[in-house]
């Protein structure tokens, strides 16, 4: 295991829930998968999403009438018509397969119970009778965004139930782990990739891994938002930045940051979109159920990005609640009593009594809007193989597949995980079927000896230069303040100023732990340069979209522009160029009209262009943007005008 | 909150366990870190601020911040603990942190409880043994939504290893389930979904390193985070054996 070069079939680099089951997939089909996590694998950040997973099962009464079809208007309605649709509807087909997948693999689903059920909706209490023929299927739980209740959950612990589950299968089938390891570059040839080279946690030590496919699924990057994010602290976007380091792979739509409404005050635990799902509601400091009159259909479960500028209003505002640390305002889920809370929602009640020092069925519990998830990511086509590099592969929050396009609904994302895990890993086993693996180790050993020598470089360092955290803070303020809910030109103008600044001090900074072995303060040091190449695409990308669509907001260009801006947002950025590179490709083909979304504002500009026109180009346009050819012809998976029965 | 009455913020003395087997200068000691305590601050914040602050070569293991992950669990004042959740107002002035015991020492704080777990997993086969394979045409098995939840109390276990770490047979032998891995064979043992015979049961959990090592001094239930009933656990599981064990006997 000491070796300086191993190789495998197929490197999976991350050990959460797309990782995990995509190499479960490769491994099925007889590959030797190995996968690297930063953390034993279930400890990943998949085991804190909590709500629930999206997926048109239809077994509650809410749930009546609802088909993969009218998940797939929710998911893109919820985009903001961002998403690539033909994927969207890839998604919404799978996932019910992926959760019962799940079943088998032993999640302990909350089920149907048949007969009289209480419920919460839109505050009132009410009582609704489940089919006695639906008793013990696998049961739905109301979300935002959504027509129908679609959230399928194990209590508010959802993703910990998932992870256990899948990665008892990767236990099962024996696939190796190697924890406490870090992918610090990848090794390709300028088309292909051929591995990555791993720094070892335990050890400090490098080594190089030859694979015939290497798959990215490292999470998204919310640390770049530093204390001001639900994420946990090993979501610093590595994937995703030594992608952009080869200056060949595009990462998409950087610029599409969501922040969750409700996130504990002042250390932004998340608290889940559950419990306004479950009926709760929010409050400002007068009391007053500010959402009903900003939304009044939808109220607390219009989409993330549609509540949480409603919640950032109100406090600017000067309804929100003053604190030490900031205005913030209520959540309410008193009224759903303690029996509902500590079995549906008990998540929610540790986190309040551990964290806040607060019962939930008797108090109110402080919440604020915060960085949660990361839309953008390594930019790959509908079969997860990434633009520019054959045998390189993105699933889950680290890729732009793109389904989420610039708004995530919750309960999306986890089922993401498990159907890309499942798509992308079948088309990453037939890659590794069809190519060997490659003899020429003069890549591996170069880019081993470059990434010994980057440590070796920040270890020899010496000077008055700035500390690394200082450095990884003020980051934070910068995207917080200046990248955040509400965007402006100006103050989007300031923020690249001043991350160039950081990038300045960054390559300037000292260490002060010259220790051998793990070194905390040099593996910090080495991804924090990425870290600020990646804030930096976020703050670029968001400063030349001059429109708002889905969580990107501009107050100085406040309407969606489909006329110009029906596009995805592509970046590619070499370690030893200055700067980077934007260019734009069209979203997709478009099924579904760009039209109102059901909730937040209906004004618009309209593309004047038809949609013939718009799909004549898409995919001349995204070939030459380096999308590589998929299995299956682009549009197959689309099924042209199935909406229309759904929609009057 | 003790901290809140009195407008004079305390000194915390935290005394740190510290050894790095990577550096073959360096021996097992511990050093003595001072710093000023902030109102809701957690041992996630503190340990933050003394590496980031006065030693950038200090190791612990974090990532959630939330209590869900499991990486944190340590031992506070002689007690194993997440730290992300122990606030330091519930703690003296004097803070000792030491590594858990019974998993291999990374450095410092820092302990592998990731091979522990995987080995536990493997030994236990901890997943699910069913018949049939997955057909993805097919509507789920039903179950009842009281089993389920049932199975969920079991499944909330997130592996920070306080149980473990707290047990005096898994100090001194590491191939004992101890509460955790107790509680992941009572987990699949009552789910309809795993066909395993009583016969195989037994021979995952009765023996020396499973039910029947367990001295019953339960500490394990005394520390875990989660507050999992492992007392019920262990109570499950010997019945269950036990009960196989006399079958046994009678068909002879």
């Amino acid at each position: 295991m000491n070796a300086r070069l191993t190789t495998t079939d197929v490197l999976v680099v991350g050990g959460g829930l797309a990782g995990e089951r995509c190499a479960i997939e490769a491994a099925a089909a007889g590959h030797e998968a190995l996968i690297l996590s930063l953390v034993p694998p279930r400890r990943s950040h998949s085991c804190a999403a909590q709500g629930g997973m999206q997926a048109s099962l239809a077994n509650c009464a809410k749930a009546e009438g609802d088909s993969p079809t009218v998940h797939f208007l929710d998911t893109v309605r919820g985009s903001d018509w961002g998403a690539d649709q033909e994927v969207a509807n890839i998604f919404a087909d799978e996932a019910p397969v992926a959760v019962r997948e799940l079943a088998h693999f032993g999640v302990p689903w909350s089920r149907v119970r048949g007969g009289k059920n209480q419920y919460f909706i839109k505050g009132e209490h009410v009582e609704i009778d489940e089919a006695l023929e639906k008793d013990g299927l696998i049961g739905q739980r109301d979300f935002g965004g959504t027509a129908k209740w679609r959230a399928c959950y194990a209590a508010a612990g959802t993703g910990h139930a998932a992870l256990y589950a899948v990665d008892s299968e990767v236990v099962r089938l024996g696939i190796t782990v190697r924890d406490r390891t870090e992918a610090v570059c990848l090794i390709h040839d300028g088309s292909r990739c051929l591995g990555a080279v791993v720094r070892c946690l335990r050890t400090g030590t490098h080594f190089a891994v030859m694979a015939k496919a290497t798959v990215i699924a490292t999470g998204g990057y919310g640390r770049i938002y530093g204390q001001y994010t639900t994420n946990a602290v090993i979501n610093e976007g590595t994937g995703a930045s030594i992608a952009l380091d080869t200056g060949v792979v595009p990462l998409g739509n950087m610029e599409a940051v969501q922040f969750h409404p409700t996130t504990l005050s002042p250390s932004g635990i998340l608290v889940t979109e559950g419990c306004r799902g479950d009926g709760g509601y929010l409050l400002d400091k007068n009391m007053r159920r500010f959402m009903v009159e900003k939304e009044p259909v939808k109220q607390e479960l219009a989409s993330r990005d549609v509540v949480s500028r409603h919640m950032q209003q109100t406090m600017r505002d000067g309804n929100g609640v003053d604190s030490p640390y900031g205005p913030h305002l209520w959540l309410d889920i008193r009224h759903l009593g303690e029996e509902h809370l500590r079995t549906k929602l008990l998540e929610v009640w540790d986190i309040c009594r551990d964290f806040a020092g607060l019962n939930p069925a008797d108090a109110l519990i402080p919440v604020r809007p915060t960085q949660h998830y990361s839309m953008g990511g390594i930019r790959v086509n509908k079969d997860g193989e990434s633009y520019g590099l054959a045998g390189l592969f993105a699933v889950g929050e680290a890729a732009c597949w793109d389904m989420h396009g610039f708004n995530r609904l919750g309960g999306n994302s986890l089922a993401e995980t498990l159907v890309s895990g499942r798509i992308v890993g079948r088309r990453v086993a037939e890659h590794a079927s069809g190519v060997s693996l490659r003899a020429n180790t003069g890549f591996a050993f170069d880019a081993l000896a470059a990434a010994e020598k980057r440590a070796d470089d920040w270890l020899a360092r010496s000077g008055s230069g700035r500390n690394v955290y200082e450095i990884r803070d003020a980051l934070g303020e910068v995207m917080i303040g200046k990248v955040g809910i509400f965007r402006t030109g100006d103050e989007l103008n300031e923020a690249v100023v001043e991350i160039g600044q950081l990038l300045d001090d960054c390559d300037n900074a000292v260490l002060r732990c010259k220790d051998p072995g793990v070194n905390p303060e040099l593996g910090f040091a080495l991804r924090l340069k990425g870290m600020l190449r990646l804030a930096m695409t976020v703050a670029m990308g968001a400063r030349a979209r001059t429109e708002s669509r889905g969580a990107h907001f501009r107050s100085d260009f406040p309407l969606r522009n489909d006329e110009e801006w029906l596009n995805r947002t592509l970046v590619r950025w070499a370690l030893h160029e200055s700067d980077p590179s934007f260019s734009y490709e069209p979203t997709g083909l478009i099924d579904l009209p760009p039209g109102h979304r059901g909730y937040g504002s209906d004004e618009r500009i309209e593309m004047k262009r038809t949609i013939d026109s718009y799909n004549e180009t898409v995919l001349d346009e995204q070939t030459q943007h380096g999308r590589l050819p998929s299995s299956e012809d682009m549009g197959s998976r689309l099924k042209r005008g199935a909406w229309q029965a759904y929609v009057q | 909150m003790s901290q809140e009455k009195s407008n004079v913020p305390r000194r915390l003395k935290f005394e740190i366990f510290r050894y790095n087997p990577e550096d073959e200068y360096s021996e097992p000691h511990t050093d003595i870190f001072e710093i000023e305590e902030t109102p809701f601050m957690s041992l996630y914040i503190a340990l933050s601020k003394i590496r980031e602050t006065h030693d950038p070569g200090l190791q612990f293991d974090f990532a959630c911040r939330s209590a869900t992950c499991g990486s944190c669990g340590m031992m506070v004042n002689g007690r194993p603990a997440l730290a992300c959740r122990t606030l330091t107002s519930d703690l003296p002035e004097d803070i000792q942190l030491y590594p858990l015991p019974a998993f291999k020492l990374i450095g410092d704080l820092s302990v592998d409880t990731g091979t522990w777990f995987r080995g536990m997993a493997e030994r236990t086969e901890a997943w699910i043994h069913e018949r049939q394979a997955f057909d993805p045409e097919a509507e789920e098995e039903r179950m009842s939504n009281d089993i389920a939840a049932a199975i969920y109390e079991g499944d909330r276990c997130i592996e920070c290893g306080c149980c473990v770490a707290s047990c005096g047979v898994a100090n001194l032998d590491d191939q004992f389930l101890a509460g955790a891995g107790m509680n992941r064979v009572a987990r699949f043992m009552m789910d309809p979904r795993d066909k395993r015979s009583e016969a195989e049961w037994f021979d995952v959990v009765a023996g020396d390193e499973g039910v029947f090592g367990c001295l019953g001094m339960m500490a394990c239930a005394d520390v875990c985070p989660k507050e999992l009933p492992l007392l019920e656990v262990y109570a499950y599981l010997r019945r269950k054996t036990l009960g196989v064990r006399f079958l046994a006997r009678d068909d002879n």
